[in-house]
């Protein structure tokens, strides 16, 4: 993944990045496109010069196949870009590797906490252990007891799961790892 | 009505086809469940499997329409395609009955999408692989959901293991299908471009005896054969319904620009 701090960027491009950062997911309001890490890498293919705006493309993943999100994120990314002068953006779907929950900032993750999300667990595999429904531990983001529990795969988008912490007895969404 | 597809042309596209397919008609049988939910969470819960599985259909439809090279695309392939042109397993089809039918076929199918993608994540395709691994991190998804579903129904009441077990007994005869390897799909998986349906059934039956025995269900026993074949474009009656929920606004309304993806 190609990130302002992993890559040495141009000065257009860091500056692309600042704007991506304010650019932020509508389903999951507390992350940016950044955070959630759909945003692979841009190229700038053409700089603002004297009289012609700047050329871009935008790398993004999609979080899953399906989600309904996809195109709308694309577009507030394109608009961002191009509200900042980057007239041709060019945004291309990049899907191998594909997206990993991983890939969310720490940054990120304390956005999501803070939201009210428990975080997807780090490095988490879906493997073998998966067809008994073992799962690590989440933990409450209200009171942060691990003494919580499933209630439902599935939550109000394809990313998240839904949990009730024992304790504090408050029900809360977990974005999955994948 | 004859198929317009003949299996010896462009088996490679048939293959993406049939992957898209099963994608496809199983996503539309979920979306049949929204609003009809047996509860609040399974209801979202049959909404985001509905949409991980058009996700799937889009990307691998997309790419047979460009394997296919007649200018077609993943809308002209679900919307504008007769029923003997669809290339989806007999079981995908069949009606959602009630909750224990419909998680009986979620527990066998994605058992069985979980082994396919597993191979297709290394094929020599590159873009099918691509396709599969982001399938995978999905499906295994489903596969758990199934698991726990079959194992919670299983081990419920007198009623709930009943349903769950009527599930299994009625689909099983759709089962051999999701096996059969014909000739020209056995030369693709030679050639490490597509996975051999028979090499994914000692996995496959493997991993459901585990939950079956979990669950305290029995697994059906005797094998049957289809009269038809999916590859000829024979299908159960139940497709055709299916398509004319599926394909109604795109069919008429065709020169308002109709459904696009």
């Amino acid at each position: 993944m190609l990130r302002p701090q992993e890559k040495p960027c141009s000065e257009e491009e860091s500056f692309l990045w600042a704007i991506l950062a304010d650019v932020m997911d509508p389903e999951v309001p507390a992350l940016s496109v950044v955070d959630l890490g759909v945003v692979r890498a841009v190229h700038v293919t053409r700089g603002r010069t004297d009289g012609a705006n700047g050329a871009a493309t935008i790398d993004v993943s999609p979080t899953y196949s399906g989600c309904p999100a996809t195109a709308l994120i694309n577009e507030i990314i394109r608009a961002a870009a191009v509200n900042a002068g980057f007239i041709e953006t060019n945004i291309k779907t990049v899907i191998s590797p594909p997206w990993t929950s991983d890939w969310i900032s720490d940054e990120g993750r304390e956005k999501l906490r803070a939201y009210g999300i428990a975080p997807p667990v780090k490095g988490a595999k879906s493997g073998k252990g998966t067809l008994f429904g073992l799962s690590p531990a989440i933990a409450c983001p209200k009171c942060g007891s691990k003494n919580t529990e499933n209630i439902s795969e599935f939550g109000s988008t394809a990313c998240k799961a839904m949990y009730r912490c024992c304790d504090c007895l408050e029900p809360f969404e977990y974005f999955k790892c994948i | 009505m004859k198929s317009i597809y003949t299996s010896d042309e462009n088996p490679f596209f048939q293959y993406v086809l049939g992957l898209g397919d099963d994608a496809l008609i199983l996503g539309q049988r979920w979306s049949e469940w929204l609003s009809k939910g047996p509860n609040l969470e399974l209801d979202i819960a049959a909404s985001n499997l509905a949409l991980d599985l058009l996700g799937q259909a889009e990307m691998l439809l997309t790419y047979a329409a460009e394997l296919e090279g007649k200018g077609r695309t993943a809308d002209g392939l679900s919307f504008l395609r007769d029923g003997q042109d669809f290339r989806n397993h007999w079981l995908v089809e069949q009606p959602n009955d009630d909750w224990g039918v419909t998680t009986a076929r979620m527990l066998m199918f994605s058992i069985y999408q979980y082994l396919r993608y597993e191979k297709l994540a290394k094929s020599s395709d590159a873009r099918l692989a691509e396709i599969a691994t982001k399938a995978l991190k999905e499906v295994s998804y489903h596969r758990r959901f199934a698991a726990e579903w079959t194992i919670r129904l299983g081990g419920g009441t007198e009623e709930s293991n009943r349903r769950v077990q009527r599930g299994f007994d009625i689909l099983w005869r759709f089962v051999p299908e999701l096996f059969e390897t014909v000739a020209w799909e056995q030369d693709l998986a030679e050639k490490g471009l597509a996975a051999a349906s028979d090499s994914l059934r000692a996995a496959w039956d493997a991993d459901l005896s585990e939950i079956l025995a979990e669950a305290d269900l029995k697994k059906p026993e005797g094998e049957s054969r289809l009269m038809g074949s999916r590859h000829n474009g024979h299908h159960s009656e139940h497709l055709g319904t299916l398509l004319c929920e599926l394909q109604y606004l795109q069919r008429t309304y065709p020169t308002a620009g109709g459904a696009v993806w």
